[in-house]
Order: C-alpha cells, then structure tokens, then sequence
C-alpha cells in the first residue's frame, strides 16, 4: 500500500498534514501537493490575531518551515490550480495543461469568504480575510486607518475587531443576528461576548445588517445600515462567513452535500477519492448528524486520518471530539464538543472575573463545553468527552467539585 | 541575534541563530526543526511546541503563566517540572541570547 501515487489537492492544514502524516508512516510512493495559492503553505489562525494585533509578528509562519517538503521527497507546486479530476484515467488537470496521474486524491480544496454583494461592496478599501494575501492588505492599512466598520460578528470579525482596538482604531461591528457567534455557541456564552466586547471599546450593533456601502472618488467613506444610521468607515472589513470550495468534486460528479459529501471513513462516492478539512461534510457521531466544521483539528484530525486509511492501518470510522479556540483581544475562547439546539447549561466559574466555562448537556449527558480564560476546565472537558465518562450538571456546577482529579479518573 | 540548540535523541543537534524576540516555537517551525509542531500558530492552546529546557538556561525564562501550564498538562510526552515549556511562550532576547533544549520523542 505504500508506494501508491498520492495527489493532495490544497496546501492548507489539511492538506500538509496528510502529505506529512503519509511519510512519517513510512509511505514510499510519489506524494504531490498542488496548491492554488502562491506562497509556501502558512498558517491561517494567527492572521487574524497575533498577526493583526499592535505588536503582533509581521512574519507569517510557514505550516513547516525549512526543507520540510524537499527532504521527505514531497513535490509541493504552489501557484497552480486543479482545473479537472479525470476519475477514469485517475488524472487531476492542471490549469497550465500538465496532468498528474494518481491511485489515490485527497481533497482538501478548504473554503473560501462569502462574497456579500451590497450596493458598493466594490469600492477599495472593503476587504475580506482569509488568506495572507488578504491579510498583508489588511494589516497595512490597520496601521492608518481611524474607523473601521466589520460586519459580521463571526469568530474572524470579532478577533480582527479586538485586534483592531489595540491599535486603538474605532470599531462598529454589524451584525444582522441578535447575537454574537450565535451558530456557535451557546445563548448564555454569546451573550457574555456582546457584554466583553463592549468592554473593550467594540461598537457591537445586534440585529442591524449592512444596506449599503458610499465612498467617494472610489473609495469607502462610510457604511449605512438596516436601520437607518450611518458608520463612517476608512475600511469595510467583510466577514460573513465561508462557502466550501467544492467546484472540483462537482464537477467530477462526486456527492455534495454543504461540502464534499464523505462517508464515515471520510471516503467519498469514488473510492479512490478522500476529502479532509473545511471542505468537507462527514457524518459525526458527536453531532448524531452530517456536519462541515472549519477548524484547525478537524484538518489535522482528519488529514491523519486519511493517511492512515490510505495506508490500509485504520479500518475504524474517523471520531475525534472536535474543539476549536478563538482569541479575541483578552479573552481565550476554547470549545470542546458541539452545541446544539435544545441543550441545558450550567455555569462553572466567575462570568465577571471574565474566568468561566459553560457546561452543555444533551439531557444528562455532557456535550460541550466553552471555556473562557479556562484552560484547565477545556482539558479536563477534552479528556472527559474522550474518555466518555460522564459528568452530572450538578458536579459541573459545584465549584468545590474536583474537576481535574475527576477528567483523570480519579 | 540569538543562538538556540535543539537536541534530538539519537540525531544531530538542530544549531538556529534567530533574530531576538523570536520565540522558540516559531525559530523551529520556519527552520523546520523536526519534533516541533507549533499547530495552534502560537497561541498556548495546543501544546504541540513542548520542549525541556536544559538547567543552565532555566533561571533566564519568563515566568510560567497559569495558561501555559495548564496546557503542559496535555502535552504528548511526560511533564518535567521547571524544564517543560511551550516553545511559543519563551521569547530570545534580553537576558535569553543562547538556550539549549531537548526535543521531547513526540508531541501528537
């Protein structure tokens, strides 16, 4: 199984990782990397915060640095699209006409920003952010500008808004939702954001959407909203949401579903075809349900997953708890599990000392938790949702409750 | 500029010469210093840049946060007091110009 040909489409977490994971298990066929981006494969997550922040590294950080690629014999060709997969020739097209033939195609094309289209959304000085590109843009012109109008109160916007207040630029946030990160989290941790971002100068206007965007001589001056008012803004900082970028399997006829539509082994409808990260929607036994998540360990979980698959050394179905963090100024956000509709919370901690984690119960059962400035509560939660052990609400509650004893099976 | 050593078990030492206020996770993941993952970009929130600091480098450490350290408590290898890190929360510079650290054998 080993000398199989890999393709890995996408140069992103996912990606890297799965040509990484191949080697480390000792894979010795030719592994290919395209990714349609230029630069060498960098980090996401910091772009929005650290990269952003006052003080924060100008220099992006590579995924893996150094002659990482070249010395475990991984072609990486960035700057070059997968136009076409040829399924019956197992052949991927490249846009400048060369082909690359394969026994196996990992899928992990990502996602891409939703492009909202509002009267002026062309003017410059509205941007998007998401890749390094985007960012670089972003950041120097964060070092003039004065007002900045976000819209959209989803993790991206809400850490470049907290960013954007440490270089004490002047921050409207709009939100057409009543809550903050509310596909996310749960009523009672969302809530709380709106307070803490208050609290650190963020004009956060709840169920208020953007109409429109004026500029003058090409250039955004101000924004107006649903309800009338009027936001002058040098930047428009766009952050809706992502779609996943699945033209590729469409046009290849492969399942999609919100995503490429995988089964549990993370296979799609082509058996020698797999699909890892943002891209792709797989059916979750955490959720009980199909679902897409756009994080870091779900690229890297699945990526390694997928390796292992490839290899023919995991027969098991992928089933690794998700978590996510978020940094939005001081405020360590850090979730474990999935909240859905319907589920009962229980608060553990000091919401005002900005110190808490929120317990999520399906009924009786635990199935998330947030936790804010909480590393301690986050690992034991990992470590309980791994292991399954259960927890009660009314021990999550007890703050005289040994929590950490308790995660590690004491 | 500072000097940091990485020790590997039973391969060449890594030698990096990074500019100060590098920290150590970023010197070896833009070097490509194998056993340091650095997965979260730096952040304290995944514990995949653990290192040991060798004892004569320890009493020029910043102090360890309560973030840091509850972290620690999830990384891969075993926990030694006062010598495990996370590589992203120690900065060169200042009274830090040269360190030495060992490589834990896996970190995911």
């Amino acid at each position: 199984m080993g000398e199989q040909r890999v393709v890995i489409v996408g140069g992103g977490q996912a990606g890297v990782q799965v040509a990484d994971s191949l080697r480390s298990a000792g894979a010795t066929g030719p592994i290919t990397i395209v990714a349609d981006e230029a630069p060498v494969p960098y980090q996401r997550p910091p772009l929005s915060k650290d990269y952003m922040a006052k003080g924060g590294d100008p220099a992006p950080l590579p995924l893996r640095g150094g002659d990482f690629f070249a010395e475990r014999d991984i072609a990486l060709h960035t700057g070059r699209a997968v136009v076409a997969i040829d399924r019956e020739a197992r052949e991927v097209d490249l846009a400048d006409g060369s082909r690359i033939p394969y026994d196996a195609l990992v899928l992990a094309t990502g996602a891409r920003n939703r492009d909202l289209k509002v009267p002026g959304s062309d003017l410059d000085g509205v941007l998007g952010l998401r890749t390094l590109e985007d960012a670089e843009r972003l950041r120097s012109v964060v070092e003039t500008a004065r007002r900045v109008v976000v819209v959209g109160a989803g993790f991206i916007g809400l850490e470049f808004a907290a960013a954007a207040r440490s270089h004490d630029i002047e921050v409207t946030v709009l939100e057409f939702a009543e809550r903050p990160m509310g596909r996310a989290l749960t009523p009672a941790m969302s809530d709380w954001f709106a307070t803490a971002h208050g609290n650190i100068g963020v004009n956060l206007r709840l169920g208020e959407a953007i109409a429109t965007i004026e500029g003058a001589e090409g250039h955004v001056t101000h924004v107006t909203s649903t309800r009338g008012h009027t936001y002058p803004a040098d930047v428009v900082v766009m952050g809706v949401g992502v779609v996943p970028a699945t033209e590729l399997a469409l046009q290849a006829g492969l399942e999609v579903d919100n995503g490429i539509a995988v089964d549990a082994h993370l296979q799609t409808s082509d058996p020698h075809i797999w699909a890892v990260g943002d891209c792709v929607s797989f059916p979750s036994g955490h959720a009980g349900a199909r679902v897409r998540l756009e994080s870091v360990q779900n690229a890297t979980d699945q990526a390694r997953h997928v390796a292992q698959m490839i290899l023919g050394e995991e027969r098991s179905p992928y089933g690794a708890v998700p978590w996510f963090w978020s940094n939005q100024g001081p405020y360590r956000l850090q979730i474990v599990g999935l909240v859905g509709p319907g589920m009962t919370s229980v608060v553990r901690g000091d919401p005002d000392a900005n110190k808490f984690s929120v317990f999520v119960f399906d009924g009786d059962k635990l199935a998330a938790v947030e936790s804010v400035n909480s590393p301690a509560d986050h690992m034991a939660a990992r470590r309980l949702l791994e292991s399954g052990r259960g927890l009660t609400p009314q021990q999550a509650g007890d703050p005289a409750f040994d929590l950490k004893a308790y995660s590690r099976g004491a | 500029m500072a000097t940091i050593t990485f020790h590997h078990e039973g391969a060449d030492d890594d030698v990096v010469e990074v500019p100060e206020g590098t920290s150590i996770m970023r010197a070896a993941v833009t070097n490509g210093v194998a056993g340091i993952v650095g997965e979260c970009g730096g952040q304290a929130m995944c514990a995949t840049c653990h290192i040991y600091v060798r004892d004569e480098y320890l009493d020029a450490l910043p102090p360890i946060s309560d973030d840091e350290e509850e972290m620690l408590e999830c990384a891969t290898a075993p926990v030694l007091d006062d010598r495990s890190r996370l590589g992203c929360q120690i900065k060169l510079g200042g009274g830090l110009t040269t360190v030495e650290v060992d490589v834990p054998a896996s970190q995911v």
